[in-house]
Order: structure tokens, then sequence, then C-alpha cells
């Protein structure tokens, strides 16, 4: 034992001089996705929890510099510093390389190496292709900073197309109502759309104010999204047997009174408890995620061969834990200021 | 089990009452035999399965799971029955779990020694949907918010026959309920229930118009009781058999034994449950602590004794007695009453009066020294008709009592009022501050919700979920029955029946009520 541990410790060591617990490469004094301005951040996706302006310099994928200056403006940051997949970035002893974390547009996961030591930030992933965004990539490590959005083992996804097949089968059965679908307006909403089309449905499909620039901005990137159109200016019989896409806040407010009997839809990887979507007052829960379930997580983890894991954003405990019997390191990030990207709050 | 399943969620996840009917509706159109009958079951509850426990379940799923991993998940769902459903690992190629009906008798007929095993095999070979239907269906608890009542309802939408008629076989069918589907479907006559077991539909009462009514009747016609603060039940005493029925006809027995195990004789009585020692009822919420507890605690049969303040008698012995006047059924019910002596039972007192007039104060003065709710007339050449026949029986209930108080707190309705905030919070002052007394949705027109909402809107302070608090500024004149003392709310006042009788935009809040101003509300129930 004694044998084992002290390499391990030394290692441990060598690597928590690379990146510290809040995600701080001292050696370039760069931090990823923090939620302060600083003077030098690598943002790895658009997500309001992960990409804040007033960073001095960003560095991050063209996709998510675009999305970032589409959402708070050209100027949110003083500088930004584009990286392509996959092009590794030498600055000073340290090594960055961008690789797709195939959770929206441009996301990524971010790899450092420092004198053969490797650590991967996932951000946020999962690992189903999905065609609005880059398609996840393995990167082996040392040190894995996973994400655990569903870190629990009641979350097992289904494949969308199933949950897809039941938005259409309910809006076949139900002519005269109109289907709000609730999503967050980036990332979701294209996603949805996306696999609506693949399903064959090419019909109109109707955007709440909220969701046109980033659908406009997705398409300009070269995701096409089908006949999309403003739920403005159109009489509400009209809407009969629609579907409209709105951020999940819309669905059952003020703003949902303009459609015919409407049904309640939300696309979140929370749907799959029921009692929860009742709750939400929600009628056709739709179990569609941006993020791994529990079974891609030990997966990734895995296949990572990382020997230390620290897991951040959500259900950190059961993931510690279930790493910890697996004979892993593991320790939870409690970084302040990060969310709870993906309930009940207005991403 | 696959449509059953799609049933079962669909009736979770939609708001709309009608809509909940119309997809049963459907269901026991298009369902054969006996799945129909076993899902009826199922969703009214009447289906328990004699060796698979929760308990069990939890086993099932532990032998498979890691239990800390468990704990979690079950911490974050909060419902056991769906952590169950949601995180058991194995999945089988295609969802193809047996009939409804074959789920059933598996359940039933294996030993318990093999039920792990067949369980454990079942929740393989489901869908994610139908496992957890599964889970409900072996546990017994849906919580999916739906009353057996509303499951009648569509049974009688499908067929067209009476609501009413349907309660009244109810309790004397039998799985899977082929006699009864047979009848509804017009193949069949109505199901020959054996009388003494089963719940006869209630006659209920038409409020009061004082103007209108109290003119055009003849108050020699009629006979005057107080108006009990209790629940409505029904006794059927079988000679040696006791059931009793609650006004919609579920069997509440097994909370009343003291009532049950002691009385006897052969009829059928309408009356009020009431709680409290010699006969001498307490409140409304001595009550209500008694009804939520589906079996009663010790503590609770000494403390709060239940007797029935006995009206009406609808048999008397075998003899079915509801076609005869009233004042000759009362005449048959004090007979009984003297020749069955009980301990549990007493007569709902007849009271003599003059005129109108002379009701009238006797009703303002039973309010006023004992909190009675009001006065009930009836006609005394009436015959006992289920349903809400007019002008045989009438409710007088004494004037509501207002208090001005003030908004503190809105949320959002349900269905067709989610987008509108509808449910108000609303206090009174004590000294300085504004303490919550009750919430009411009701008692507004959809204009002044409209308005309500808007108001709630521009006036909000802060929000938690799906409640906004709001600056402590409009004034609601708000009725209620009776208040009470509650040591569950902060202001120690709990309100019965509360809704909002009118809307002062011209009240400023400072004029509000006090906390002092309802103890005297509270002093007199």
């Amino acid at each position: 034992m004694r044998l084992c541990l002290v390499p391990l410790r030394k290692r441990e060591m060598k690597i928590a001089m690379l990146l510290d617990r809040n995600l701080h490469i001292r050696a370039i004094d760069a931090f990823i996705d923090p939620s302060t301005p600083k003077a030098r951040a690598i943002v790895t996706h658009g997500h309001a929890d992960h990409a804040r302006s007033g960073h001095g310099a960003v560095l991050a994928t063209p996709d998510t510099i675009a999305i970032m200056k589409t959402r708070y403006g050209e100027d949110c940051a003083e500088r930004f510093e584009p990286l392509d997949f996959g092009v590794p970035l030498q600055v000073d002893e340290v090594t960055i390389t961008l690789y797709p974390a195939g959770h929206i547009l441009g996301s990524a996961q971010v790899l450092v190496e420092h004198k053969g030591e490797r650590v991967v930030v996932t951000g946020d992933y999962k690992r189903l292709p999905d065609r609005t965004a880059q398609t996840f990539e393995l990167v082996e490590c040392d040190l894995l900073v996973t994400e655990a959005t569903f870190g629990l083992p009641v979350f097992q996804h289904p494949h969308p197309k199933v949950e897809i097949g039941r938005l259409l089968a309910s809006v076949t059965a139900n002519p005269d109502r109109a289907h709000l679908v609730g999503c967050y307006a980036l990332g979701k909403a294209q996603r949805v759309i996306a696999l609506l089309r693949d399903a064959g449905y090419d019909a109109p499909i109707y955007l709440h104010g909220a969701m046109l620039r980033l659908c406009a901005l997705y398409e300009g990137m070269g995701v096409p999204l089908g006949d999309l159109r403003p739920a403005l200016d159109v009489p509400k019989a009209a809407f009969a047997g629609q579907i409209v896409i709105a951020p999940p806040s819309a669905i059952r407010d003020r703003w949902s009174r303009r459609f015919p009997d409407p049904v309640t839809c939300q696309a979140s990887g929370w749907m799959s408890v029921k009692q929860r979507a009742r709750q939400a007052l929600v009628e056709l829960p739709l179990v569609i995620s941006d993020h791994c379930d529990w079974g891609e997580l030990g997966q990734t983890i895995r296949e990572t061969r990382a020997e230390t894991v620290w897991v951040t954003h959500g259900r950190e405990d059961a993931l510690v834990y279930w790493c910890q019997q697996q004979g892993l390191n593991a320790e939870p990030l409690n970084i302040q200021g990060f969310e709870d990207d993906g309930g009940e709050g207005e991403e | 089990m696959k449509r059953f399943a799609q049933l079962l969620e669909l009736l979770a996840l939609t708001p709309s009452r009608n809509r909940k009917i119309t997809a049963l509706t459907q269901y026991f159109a298009e369902t054969p035999d006996p799945d129909r009958g076993f899902a009826l079951a199922v969703l009214t509850g009447a289906l328990t399965f004699r060796n698979v426990k929760p308990a069990l379940l939890k086993d099932i799923v532990l032998a498979e799971v890691d239990p800390t991993l468990f704990a979690m998940s079950y911490d974050y769902v909060g419902d056991l029955g769906e952590t169950i459903a949601l995180i058991w690992p194995h999945h089988g190629e295609q969802s193809d779990l047996p009939s409804l009906t074959d789920l059933i008798e598996l359940f039933n007929t294996t030993s318990k020694s093999e039920l792990p095993k067949l369980i454990a095999a079942l929740l393989t070979r489901a869908g994610i949907n139908e496992r957890w239907a599964l889970v409900k269906l072996a546990t017994g608890a849906l919580r999916i918010g739906l009353s057996a009542r509303l499951a009648k309802t569509a049974l009688a939408e499908m067929s067209g026959k009476d609501l009413q008629e349907i309660e009244e076989v109810w309790h004397g069918l039998k799985l899977p309920y082929l006699d009864l589907f047979a009848w509804l479907d017009g193949k069949a006559e109505r199901p020959d229930i054996d009388q003494s077991a089963r719940f006869h539909p209630l006659m209920l009462s038409n409020p009061i118009d004082e103007e209108k009514d109290l003119a055009k009747l003849d108050p020699k016609d009629f006979s005057a009781e107080w108006k009990w603060d209790g629940i409505r039940v029904q006794l059927v005493l079988g000679g040696g058999t006791v059931s009793l029925f609650s006004r919609t006809g579920d069997d509440i027995a097994t909370a009343f034994p003291d009532i049950v195990g002691n009385v006897q004789g052969m009829a059928v009585l309408d009356g009020e449950l009431l709680v409290g020692k010699d006969f001498e009822p307490g409140s409304f919420n001595d009550l209500q602590q008694r009804l939520n507890k589906k079996v009663a605690s010790a503590k609770h049969l000494k403390d709060s004794p239940a007797f029935i303040r006995v009206y009406d008698m609808l048999f008397d012995g075998r003899e079915d007695v509801r076609p005869l006047d009233w004042t000759q059924r009362r005449a048959r019910l004090e007979a009984w009453m003297a020749a069955n002596p009980q301990t549990r039972l007493d007569l709902s007192e007849v009271l003599p009066f003059g005129d109108w007039d002379d009701l009238a104060k006797l009703r303002r003065q039973g309010a006023d020294e004992h909190g009675h709710e009001g006065v009930m007339v009836k006609l005394r050449t009436s015959p006992y008709v289920p349903g809400r026949p007019k002008g045989f029986w009438f409710k007088w209930k004494r004037d509501p009592n207002v208090v001005d108080a003030v908004l503190m707190y809105a949320q959002r309705g349900h269905g067709k009022r989610s987008s509108f905030y509808s449910d108000y919070t609303f206090g009174v002052w004590k000294g300085n501050e504004i303490v919550p007394i009750g919430k009411a949705y009701f008692g507004f027109t959809d204009e002044e919700l409209k308005l309500l909402d808007k108001w709630v809107r521009a006036n909000t302070i802060q929000s938690f979920g799906p409640v906004r608090e709001v600056k402590k500024e409009l004034v609601f004149e708000v009725a209620f029955d009776s208040a009470q003392q509650s040591a569950r709310h902060k202001s120690g006042v709990a309100l019965r029946f509360p809704r909002i009788n009118r809307i002062r935009w011209d009240k400023p809040a400072s004029e509000a009520g006090t906390l002092e101003d309802m103890a005297v509300f509270v002093a007199a129930s």
C-alpha cells in the first residue's frame, strides 16, 4: 500500500500545481469557465453559467465566441482568441487543446498538458451524436474534471428519437391544440428542431422571440433548421396542430395565452421524473438531454483512464461515491457561482 | 399493459378534469374484458396484493443497486415507486409485458418465495413507462391525482347511465366487474346487488334564497334542524355487517372502528359524523385529524371519540322507506332508535319554530352561541330522493363572517389558470406586521382575475418558484364560515371555507383587520 500511495500523492501534487480547485491554471494564470471577470479565461461553451461577459482575454472555439458575441455583444470581452478543435496551443510550458464535448454548438473539453501530465476539464458534455453540435471525442487523461448534472443512477436517458416520436404522436392526436415545447434558447431549442426535421416533420415551426437570434446563428454556422417563423401576428386558431418552441418560463406564463388550448411540453433530462413534470405543470414531458446520463458518466470516467476525478455541476456526491467504489481518487468541487444548469432556471 | 401505462401517464400529467374523463372513457370503450375491469379496480384503489408490498419491491431493487446510491436517488426523486422504476438497471430488448389481467393473476398466484424473481424479470422486460406503471400497480400507490369518483363519472359518460345508479351498485360488485360493464354496454340488466352492504346515493339540499324562497314557502309545511359541522355519512347496518360510507360512497369504516364496532340493529341511516365526548361535538379540526388517518390511533379513539347524529332513515330493517314522507320516516327513525339502544348514535333534534322570522332568529342565536353553521329546512311531505331535487331540502346558512385582509402572496393556478396568479394568501395585522390567516382561490370573476393577475405582476417584491410575494397594499374582503385556533399557522388562526367576497381596491392596507378582530370569531366557534 505504502509503495503505491507515495508516488500517487506526488503526482497529485504536481497536478494540483497545474490546475487548482477553482479551475485556475496557475502556470499561465488562466481560469476555465470563471464566474467572475478574469484577465484570462478559457470558456468551454456559451451557456450563461459557463460563459460570462467582462473577461480580459477569452480563449474558446470560434463557434463559442460567435455565440458569446450574439448573446452579450461584440465587446463582451477585451480580446478573443479563437482556437479550433484539435489544434494544440503552446503557452509557456503549458499546452492547451480543445476537443468537442458534444453538448451544444462549439462546446469544448479543455485538455491541459504540462510535463507529461494530462488534465481534462469536460465542461458540459454528451456522448450521443447530434447534428447541432460537434460530436464528443474521448480524451485520455490523468485528472478528469467532469460535470455531473445527471449524476444519479435514476437518470437513464431514452433515445431522443423515441421522445420526438411521442411529441409527433401527440401533435397528430390533438389537431385542435398547439404544442408549446419548453426548451432552453441556446442548444436545446436547435437540437429539438433538428430532431423534428430528421424525423420528417417539415411543417413550419414557430418560435418565441427569445429563440430567433440563436436559431439564425446556428443556421448561419451551417446547421439547417428548416422553415422557422416567429410566433407573432398569427391568429390564435392558426396555431392549432402546430409546434411552438419557447423558453420553459414562457410556456405557462401570459405569453402562452395566445395559443389554443396548448399542450405544455418540456424537453429536458429532468423530465424523466414524472412527479417533477407534474409539479411543473408539464403535460407532455420529453426526456431530451444535452448531458450524459448516469451510465455515460461512468463509461466516460472509465474510458479516459483517469486516476483522479473531480466532480462538479450537479449531483457530485453520488458520482464521487461511485468513483471511490471503483478505486479512483475522487472529490467534489464546490465552485462558487455555478448554478444548477437545466433545473428550473431560465438558461 | 402498454395501453394501461399510457392511460396512467396521461391521468398523472393532464391537469384538465374533462380530458381525464375523455381518456378514461376511451380506454374503457376500447379495452376488452376483463382487462378494463381490472384497470377500473386499480384506478379506484379496489385492488391490493397480499404478498406484493413496497418493501418487497425495495428489497428486489437493493439486490441489484448499491444501497447508498439508491438512498441518494430516493432522496432526490421523493417517490419510492418512481425511484424504483427509474433506477432499475436491466433492460430487455423490447417491452413485452403481459396483459393487465395476466399480471394480476401472476401476482396473486406466485408463491411468496418466487415473487422476487418474477418481479425482477418483469421489471427488466418492461419499457420505461410500463416499468413505472408496473411499480404503481404492484405497490398500489398510484399518486396520480385521480379520485374513484372521477373513474365512475367516466363510466357514466361512456354509458349514458346515471352516476348515481353506478354508485348504487358499486359496493356490491365483484372483480373484474363483468356484470357492470355488460350493463353499461347495454347488453345485460343492472347487476342485482345485495341491499344490506351497499351504498345508497344521498339526498342533498339546495341553498335557500331568502328573498325568493321564503315568501313562497309556508313554514307549517317544513321541519327544521341544526346544520351540523361534521361530515355527511351513511351507516349501513346489515344485522351483523356494518358499513360506513362518505357522501361519495367511499368506505371509511376502517378510520372509525369506534362507531363500526359499537352499533347494532338493521337499517340504513343518514347522518352527520362528529367527534367529541358525550355527544358534544368538538371542532371540525378535531374531526379533520381523524379523517386524515386511514386507521385511527388509540389516542384519537380516546380523545376524539366519533359518533353519528342521525337525521334520516333509508331502510328500516329490510324495508325501503325512501318513498315515505319525511314525517313518517322520522317517526320510523325515532321508533327504531328506541328499540335499538345505541352508544354511538343520537338523534338530530327537531327545532320548533313559528314563522320564518322565528327561525331566522334561532339561526342567528345558534350561530352566535354555539357556532352552528345554520339550519336545515325540510319539506315534511318529501320522500327521500337521491341527488339534489328542487323544493324538498334547503340549507339556510348563517351569514358569513367577513374580515378585511391584506394580500401577501400569490401563486399560479392550475390547468386553465396556470398562466394567472390566482391563489392568494392574505393576512391581518399583528402589531406592526401582517401575519397570514388563510388562502383562497375563488370568489372573483374572470375579469377581476385578470386585474388581480396584472396587479400581482406589477407589485411583486420577490419570487420563490411559482409564488410571488407582493407589496402589502391590496385589501380583500374575505368571507369565511368560521375561524379556529390553529397551531400550524403563524397567526394561530385558521379559516374555514375562506373566499374572496370583494376586492377593496379603495381601502388602504392600514385599515385592514387585526388579529384581535379575529379573536371574536375564534371564540364564537
